[in-house]
């Protein structure tokens, strides 16, 4: 299990970064933690030709207030750091509440938001967490910059919007509002595993207790971060009660998703904790929203 | 004979190099002008192979060289049969052998096709993407039971059929007592277990020396005696001219002792065509699928019974998956075919064992070695007829436990060892009353359940008994040896897998000859230090080295109490060893270092008919191996949303008749049940209808971690075996065998509202949740 | 294709030259190229946990890293632990709750666990197994290892864990 050979650059800024994967396009991979890409290359199951290694670009970590009250995150900042830090347990608690539930402690000690999110794995913590903030995601390339919204970045498995010259730079996550319950939870097989099915859930109340807003993502159940705009849809102004979640739950677990089965579970399994991953977490959001 | 030393918890000698980094693991060998090799193996399950173009490979920069079954000439043999089917009259068996590199048809994922040897690993897996086999796809046999339909593909196209074995068992008249019985209880089981996965996958270091005519052999293997006489026979080589040396090893569970595998015959043959230290090292992608693994049975088992919960008899067909090749004979279905019996006094038994070739790889034991298929079978028939005649569970073990009076106990059927299945001894209430009392069991069931249920807790608890065969022989033998420096130096050839043999061993000889444990080396698994003896595996080294060297050590004793007698002018039996002296009466005392040099003069005679020194050199061969017993409990929580199941505790008590350490015996036990519970819930190993394992990783195949693994409370009987001297029985897989008809056991009665059967292990979520939907089905209808 | 790179590292002290090629891993060079062999390899693909290493202080999986990565950083290994041949408190500790069988896996817990215990005066259990869950042991059950934890944090900060 050792890796094909490759050509390595440890770029020490963007710029100089960018330039590289103008010249090396699709032959190039980005090397951020490594922890996903560096076993599928054990695995020879990736090879790419050329390597890109961000580890020296010190830039690109960092964890920023941002004026909107949420922050601003370096893509290669580890999630040790987005973990421990108090800005994010201050300003973004559902993002702190989930990162221990990624991987393990060595594991977080390399990987990155920026690569997490550019790997999009579907069954990953990160992409869910930042399509539930409605988080903005910072591109560059030599051909310029640009903002995407979460929601457009995710385009399919292992498929983002990144075109073959660009990279994530950082990654803007405004504050939820106020009034608003978060609630994450996943069922994984061993902890730390890549989870079977995992819901984050963000619902805003308005005064009189109705839902006036809602976000409800799903990881493991399709080939992105899926959102559950059914249950959404059913909660928006009225009074979440507990057979309300329960529905909601429910049809966003038939509707809003497109499991596939594997060895661990089938897609009727994988359905199944959806609705009761939901109904828990919505449940457990709005009871934060009503505190 | 709970001594000064045998019995203590004592501290082990080999955790100082373990802890810092310096022992000796097989891949740490590093010699100069070492070369690297790396397998193409099968993709295919089964296929022909029509022609392979190694060409590329070789053009590449670094390449060594590159070997097909056509380069090996003569040398290209199947592999010995290692275990001879049993005499068993009517018995049915098959031999087909692994061959060292596929030759016109691969068998299964995984079997090594092309042999690369290159300056580095890198380059050696480089040089796998450049050859080209060109494949015939044939169908895979992959189920047991549509394996033996007449339409069905063959694994052996020579032989016909793909049954390789069949063997019938009879004790008493099982239809006899059939027609006798109030209740009989009919079902399919199936029990499939994992792989050993030790956390160090196989490895190789081969070293000719051609000026020494010399071949030293690295290998994580469990016998190296074994290893280094077929070696030299292979190779045309005396024996004396090969060193085997199986170092400090990372593990092994019984799969490090398949014999031979392909790569341990190929790379001291490489070696010595190179003349050129070669090595090979799998890596864990190859563990997966070329190093040997235990797998599925389906059983369809009956048992009849009294109403009064008697079993009056056991009849058991069942259908066992050996792989693409059965180089270990009936190893594996034979255990569960014996250990199926348990603790019970079963006057009538019927068992049809049915071997099957499939395009798997090869399935050897791994620790358990299909006991716990028998014992899963066994608990759960106890536990539907405890069900069906309304007697508690525990109850109907105890009114079938065989009494104390009754052993030795004769099953009257062969076992693993060709000798009659006979328990040498037990006493099983006290174990089943003390894992009753820790896991508090008449409480748990009219108090806590009762409760936690009213507050719509999913709670079960789960109870079972076991037998385990261990210390077989044939035999092991051991030299002890009082040198000069006052040291004790031991010798055994039985190999060590991370087991303690290092200090157990030690404390024998301290018991002997009152030297601290730490001045006593032990050698394990080197065959120039000693190159008799069989492995390290059944759950034997206790039982079988360990009495060895107890022999060796009494006789030792002697020697130095002789010794000292003839120094002091004083009769053996006024002189006392003590501390590393020999004392007289009247004050006068002698080191055993002295003692060591005077038997070991340099002028003067050593008398005729004594030899020179305080070494000794003993074998023990037991007849017929020893049995241990335990009870296993535990109480688990359900969540029947996500399907999920923790274990809130978890209780063994184990009797392995006398224990040498308790703080290793508690060890074996934690690591056994880990391994279990794996085996329960979290490990399988999944084929699709192609062959192909889809779990051929540790992203897919999971090995608990801490976070799943409850803590254990072990609880001890002591039932010493009447047919050893030290009175030991073995550890090693005690704590593995019963843990998953506990647990489904458990789960089975968590989810009593429900009312599911469970009749299959390992469980999973996603199983739980097809089991509680069928369920529903059923209710619904 | 060889791409080589010069490269400067410092395991467990000492600073070391040599020229790699881009896609040696780290696990492979601590091995092979600089002979600490007790770093162990069990899976390479980041699994298991026995390849831990320090890295600049915090535990990673030295097979998912190249060593080209390490140039100008800071290692250690388990060799790294004790260097004055008495054995760190951890070990100790492993040592006397026989938190060991066959060791394989041993240094990886080590490494993983060093920091661990000398910033943890005070872990619940659950926080002590999740410290370790990112490595593998299939011989102790985890239950000894957990016992040897709570001895090292004793040992290091004369508390009861």
């Amino acid at each position: 299990m050792k890796p094909p050979a490759f050509k390595y650059y440890a770029p020490s800024s963007v710029e100089e970064a960018l330039a590289l994967l103008a010249e090396h396009g699709y032959d190039a991979k980005i090397l951020a933690g490594g922890q996903s890409l560096i076993p599928t290359m054990n695995f020879r199951l990736a090879q790419p030709g050329v390597l890109v290694d961000l580890n020296r670009v010190s830039e690109l970590a960092f964890i920023r207030p941002a004026d909107d009250g949420g922050l601003l995150i370096g893509a290669m900042t580890r999630h040790v750091q987005v973990e421990t830090s108090d800005l994010v347990a201050q300003r973004l608690p559902l993002l702190h509440e989930t990162m221990p539930f990624i991987a393990h402690p060595q594991i977080r000690n390399r990987g990155t938001y920026g690569g997490s999110i550019s790997h999009a794995d579907p069954a990953a913590e990160l992409p869910a967490i930042t399509v539930t903030h409605r988080g903005k995601i910072h591109l560059r390339s030599t051909r310029g910059s640009r903002w995407v919204d979460a929601d457009d970045f995710f385009v399919g498995l292992f498929t983002t919007a990144l075109e073959p010259d660009e990279m994530v730079v950082e990654i803007a996550l405004p504050p939820l509002p106020p009034r608003t319950g978060w609630a994450f939870d996943e069922f994984s097989r061993r902890h730390g595993d890549f989870a079977l099915v995992g819901v984050a859930a963000a619902v805003t109340l308005d005064p009189a207790g109705a839902v006036e807003d809602a976000r409800l993502v799903f990881m493991g159940v399709g080939d992105r971060p899926m959102k559950g705009d059914t249950a959404v849809a059913l909660l928006r102004g009225q009074v979440p009660s507990a057979d309300l979640i329960e529905e909601a739950a429910t049809r966003a677990a038939q509707e809003d998703i497109d499991p596939f089965g594997d060895v661990h579970a089938s897609a009727a399994f994988r359905r199944h904790l959806a609705a009761v991953l939901a109904k828990r977490v919505l449940t457990r959001a709005v009871e934060r929203a009503n505190r | 004979m709970a001594g000064r030393y045998f019995g203590q918890p004592i501290r082990r000698n080999e955790d100082p190099v373990l802890l810092t980094g310096q022992a000796l693991f097989t891949d740490d060998v590093q010699l100069p002008g070492m070369v690297h090799v790396a397998f193409l193996r099968s993709d295919y399950a089964h296929a022909r192979i029509r022609s392979i173009d190694v060409s590329r490979a070789l053009d590449r920069p670094g390449v060594i060289g590159v070997y097909t079954a056509e380069d090996l000439g003569d040398y290209w043999q199947p592999g010995p049969l290692l275990v001879p089917p049993p005499p068993v009259e009517g018995i049915i068996f098959h031999q087909r052998t692994q061959v060292p590199l596929a030759k016109g048809k691969v068998r299964h994922v995984g079997e090594p096709v092309v042999m690369v040897v290159a300056e580095s690993r890198y380059i050696a897996e480089d040089a796998l993407d450049d050859i080209f086999v060109d494949y015939e796809p044939l169908e895979a046999v992959v189920d047991v039971e549509k394996a033996l339909e007449p339409d069905a593909p063959l694994v052996h196209e020579d032989l016909g059929t793909n049954l390789a074995a069949r063997v019938v068992q009879r004790k008493g008249d099982y239809e006899a007592a059939r027609a006798k019985a109030d209740v009989i209880i009919q079902r399919r089981f199936y029990y499939d277990h994992g792989l050993a996965a030790a956390m160090e996958n196989r490895g190789i270091v081969a070293h000719w020396d051609k000026k020494m005519q010399y071949l030293t052999v690295w290998d994580t293997t469990q016998a190296p005696v074994v290893i280094r006489n077929g070696l030299a026979k292979m190779l045309g080589l005396s024996e004396s001219q090969v060193r085997v040396i199986a170092p400090f090893i990372g593990g092994a569970f019984g799969p490090k002792i398949m014999m031979f595998y392909p790569e341990e015959v190929l790379i001291p043959w490489l070696s010595m065509k190179l003349n050129r230290p070669v090595k090979w090292i799998e890596d864990r992608r190859e563990n997966f699928v070329a190093t040997t693994q235990e797998r599925y049975q389906v059983h369809y088992a009956e048992i009849a019974l009294t109403k009064e919960g008697r079993i009056l008899g056991v009849k058991d067909r069942f259908y066992h998956d050996t792989g693409a090749y059965d180089p270990y004979g009936l190893t594996v279905p034979i255990n569960s075919q014996c250990t199926l019996l348990g603790p019970y006094d079963i006057p009538n038994y019927h068992s049809e064992m049915n071997v099957v070739f499939t395009n798997k790889t090869i399935v050897t034991p791994y620790r358990g070695a299909g006991r716990q298929h028998g014992v899963f079978v066994m608990e759960r028939l106890l536990d539907l007829a405890a069900k069906e005649l309304g007697i508690d569970r525990t109850e109907i073990r105890r009114r079938n436990f065989i009494p104390p009076d009754k052993f030795p106990y004769n099953n009257e059927i062969i076992y693993q060892d060709f000798a009659p299945l006979v328990y040498d001894s037990g006493n099983y209430e006290p174990a089943l009353d003390l894992a009753m009392k820790l896991i508090d069991y008449e409480k748990f069931i009219k108090e806590e359940q009762p409760r936690l249920r009213a507050e719509g807790k999913h709670v079960g608890l789960g109870i079972v008994a076991y037998v385990e065969g261990t210390g077989i022989g044939p035999y092991e033998g051991a030299r002890v040896q009082v040198e000069s420096t006052g040291k004790v130096n031991v010798a055994t050839g039985v190999g060590t897998q991370g087991q303690s043999h290092f200090t157990s061993f030690a404390q024998i000889v301290a018991e002997q000859l009152d030297v601290d444990v730490r001045n006593i080396r032990i050698v394990t698994g080197d065959t120039a230090e000693f190159h008799w003896g069989t492995g390290t595996f059944a759950s034997r080294g206790a039982v079988v080295a360990g009495n060895a060297i107890h022999a060796a050590a009494k006789k030792v004793r002697e020697k130095v109490l002789q010794k000292a007698s003839e120094e002091f002018g004083v009769p053996v039996e006024e002189l006392e060893l003590r501390g590393g002296y020999v004392h007289t009466k009247d004050g006068r005392s002698i080191s055993l270092a002295d003692l060591a040099v005077k038997a070991n003069p340099l002028r003067g005679a050593v008398k005729p008919g004594t030899e020179p020194g305080l070494e000794a050199t003993m074998y023990f061969g037991p007849e017929r191996g020893v049995t241990a017993n335990g009870v296993h409990a535990m109480i688990v929580e359900v969540d029947p949303e996500l399907m999920d199941v923790k274990i809130k505790k978890y209780v063994v008590v184990h009797d392995c008749g006398k224990v040498i350490n308790p703080l290793v015996v508690e060890g074996q036990i934690h690591g056994g049940v880990a391994q279990g519970i794996g085996n329960s819930f979290y490990e399988e190993i999944v084929y699709n209808e192609d062959g192909q394992m889809l779990t051929a990783s540790f992203m897919d195949y999971l090995i608990p971690t801490a976070m799943e693994i409850p803590p254990i409370e072990v609880g001890h009987v002591e039932t010493p075996s009447p047919w050893n001297e030290l009175g030991t029985k073995g550890t090693g897989e005690a704590g593995a065998i019963p843990t998953a008809a506990a647990f489904v056991q458990a789960v089975e009665d968590a989810l009593a509202d429900y009312g599911i059967e469970i009749l299959e292990a390992p469980l999973s979520p996603n199983r739980l949740f097809e089991i509680l939907k069928e369920a529903q089905a059923k209710k619904g209808t | 294709m060889t791409d080589l790179h010069t490269i400067r590292v410092t395991v467990n002290g000492t600073t070391y030259e040599r020229t790699v090629e881009a896609r040696m891993l780290l696990s492979d060079f601590i091995r092979h190229e600089l002979g600490l062999t007790g770093t162990h390899v069990g899976c390479e693909h980041g699994v298991c946990g026995a390849c831990t290493v320090l890295f600049d202080g915090q535990p990673v999986r030295s097979c998912l890293m190249f060593a080209v990565q390490a140039d100008g950083h800071e290692i250690m290994t388990v060799e790294g632990l004790a260097p004055e041949g008495e054995m760190h408190p951890l070990q100790e500790a492993f040592h006397e709750a026989h938190a060991l069988q066959c060791g394989f896996c041993t240094p990886g817990f080590l490494m993983t666990l060093k920091p661990f215990v000398e910033t943890h005066p005070n872990p619940t259990e659950e926080e002590i197994r999740k410290a370790i869950s990112g490595n593998l042991c299939r011989c102790t059950g985890y239950q000894h290892i957990i016992e040897a934890v709570k001895l090292a944090i004793k040992k290091i900060h004369h508390t009861d864990a």
